[in-house]
């Protein structure tokens, strides 16, 4: 048993996939579609926008589609699966004593180059979820359980991406 | 499907549901590991492969799941949201963002649960991601022929290898096992610290591939079901056809015709022989069994979410039976005109010297006889546009000399409006 201040121990990968999938089948049984973050994020900017330029956002298609007029990008059940998800988070990080003011990275990374990598990461990650149509749980877990062709192609895709680009980051994360 | 239907939830539960279902899917992340950085960077240099091993249980365990329920009838697979292919688009996206993950060390959905968990380096990248949706918004428009290009539809794997879903299933499973052995040979080799698998944990393991095969192969032996045993279990279309809320007044397509915004197409199920004598303008003849090949089929289900298919027969059996098939199969906007082209020629009758009543037809006979083959070519195949355009008419034609108010041919029918636009499948994946 841990100490009081010890974070417990992650769980087993499978058993975390098979708790993941179980969730994932019970989106789809209940909701007809499954999860996804990427949605509810370009949602939750698109309603940032329009506080501040909501003729901007009418004049942009592509933000129009959610927030233009009287259209209220906040009211959609991709952000309440947002709000779901970071309370899920949050529940769990602290039953499992893991809430806690850090940051993580490679052990070679300061920490003012890895905010900012963190940062440069998530605008290059999001660009590409939308372009993508979806993020790795909006199309690749969930088209990839209805076994979507498009979305098996882009998970593989990711992946060899990624190796293709690790070999020169080494040094950020070994 | 569900116990319940989304749509006449309050907006509260409906939120919930929804936040329940971001809920389990933030917590099984956080557990896994999810929510730190190093854990899913270890991907990419072989030393921890959690990323691979809990993603890709995820999909076949929903997999297996899904086609499970389908299997059993209790999940109607037509309604269920399948990720619509654009090709390329999709390649691209995903070569831009493995170059986020491993410069960012998350994803989308992770760095929610990292944030949740006060990482800083999640709340940036947060940050980041809002910026990059705000960017790709402001540049899509740009290059949208390319991010619009190679779409497929609902195109699937077994359609794609020409399977059937349960071997493809049992295929994917397989294709899992071996990569998920492989992984533990990767990391076994490269991680910094090997951590021996307890021999409990093992054996528990085991277990879960064990029984993740033995399903997918039951699923596979059983196979989906037929569009008449779909039929026979949807309680939902058998009521819609009993409320008679699928069969289309005339007057009802003639008006939905006029509007500019929608497509609406017509096919005729009657032989040929009927067709060329007379159909409604526009109208497409096909058999129905031609209905039901690969192409045709997909083809319907892939129309834009503003267009409305109408079956057309000379009375209603024959259209409702290719209806029933066509629905258990997953088209949506699709409808049955009332009363066939009998009833149309009743509402909209063609000129005396052209038709007469044929008497004491049997079902799905024509009640009109026909001088000669009219096609298209009579006002009654065009009732929105009788009173604009000019027709030739073959003989004087009484209707032309009485108009109505407005100089329309014909009375205006009152009917009750039954065609209600599913405007998209209930909801798409997350990042639709």
């Amino acid at each position: 048993m841990a100490t009081p201040k010890e974070p417990r121990p992650y769980i087993d990968p499978y058993l975390a996939g098979a708790l993941l999938g179980v969730v994932l089948f019970l989106s789809f049984f209940v909701t007809g579609g499954g999860l996804g973050a990427s949605a509810a994020l370009s949602r939750v900017q698109t309603g940032l926008l329009d506080l501040f330029a909501a003729g901007h956002v009418d004049r942009v298609a592509y933000f129009a589609e959610m927030a233009g007029g009287t259209r209220n990008p906040w009211l959609h059940y991709s952000v309440y699966m947002l709000a779901g998800t970071l309370v899920g988070g949050l529940a769990s990080g602290l039953w499992n004593r893991r809430v806690k003011l850090e940051t993580r990275g490679g052990p070679r990374v300061p920490k003012a180059l890895r905010w900012a990598l963190a940062f440069a990461g998530g605008v290059i990650m999001a660009y590409g979820a939308r372009f993508a149509r979806g993020c790795t749980s909006g199309q690749a877990l969930s088209g990839g359980a209805v076994l979507s062709v498009g979305s098996w192609a882009f998970m593989f895709s990711i992946f060899a991406s990624g190796y293709a680009v690790a070999w020169f980051a080494r040094r950020l994360w070994t | 499907m569900a116990p319940f239907d989304l749509a006449t939830l309050g907006n509260l539960a409906y939120a919930l549901v929804f936040g329940a279902l971001g809920f389990g899917f933030g917590a099984a992340l956080e557990m896994g590991g999810f929510g730190d950085t190093r854990k899913l960077a270890g991907q990419f240099y072989l030393r921890d492969l959690t990323v691979l091993k809990t993603m890709f249980t995820a999909i076949v365990v929903a997999a297996v799941l899904i086609f499970l329920a389908s299997g059993l009838g209790v999940l109607d697979l037509g309604r269920v949201y399948v990720n619509p292919t654009y090709l390329w688009p999709g390649i691209v996206g995903g070569l831009i963002m493995g170059v986020g993950f491993v410069i960012g060390g998350f994803c989308p959905g992770t760095s929610l649960v990292a944030a949740a968990t006060l990482k800083v380096d999640g709340i940036l990248f947060v940050a980041g991601a809002l910026t990059g949706v705000w960017l790709f918004g402001e540049s899509v428009s740009s290059f949208d022929t390319f991010w619009l290009s190679s779409y497929m539809g609902r195109f699937t794997l077994p359609d794609w290898l020409g399977l059937s879903v349960g071997t493809t299933l049992v295929l994917v499973v397989l294709m899992a096992l071996a990569m998920f052995w492989a992984a533990e040979r990767i990391e076994a080799r490269f991680a910094p610290v090997p951590a021996p698998v307890p021999p409990r944990r093992r054996a528990l393991r085991r277990a879960g591939a064990g029984t993740l095969a033995a399903v997918a192969l039951v699923v596979a032996a059983r196979g989906q079901p037929s569009p008449d045993e779909r039929w026979a279990r949807s309680s939902r279309l058998q009521e819609q056809v009993r409320d008679r809320a699928i069969f289309v007044h005339p007057a009802e397509v003639v008006a939905l015709r006029k509007d500019v915004s929608l497509q609406i197409d017509v096919l005729d199920l009657r032989s040929e022989h009927d067709f060329n004598l007379f159909h409604v303008g526009g109208a497409r003849r096909v058999d129905p069994a031609a209905l039901e090949t690969p192409e045709e089929l997909k083809r319907l289900r892939d129309r834009p979410p503003s267009s409305v298919v109408f079956l057309v027969s000379n009375d209603e059996d024959r259209a409702l039976t290719a209806w029933r098939r066509l629905v258990a199969q997953g088209v949506g906007n699709l409808y049955v005109v009332e009363g066939g082209v009998n009833r149309w020629l009743e509402l909209y009758p063609a000129p005396a010297c052209v038709a007469e009543r044929a008497t004491a037809a049997a079902p799905e006979e024509p009640r009109w006889r026909l001088a000669y083959a009219t096609g298209a070519s009579l006002p009654s195949a065009w009732p929105e546009l009788a009173s604009s355009r000019e027709f030739r008419v073959p003989c004087e034609d009484p209707m032309s000399h009485a108009p109505g108010e407005h100089g329309e041919r014909w009375p205006a029918h009152a009917y009750a409006k039954r065609v209600k636009l599913q405007t998209k499948a209930a909801v798409k994946g997350g990042c639709g």
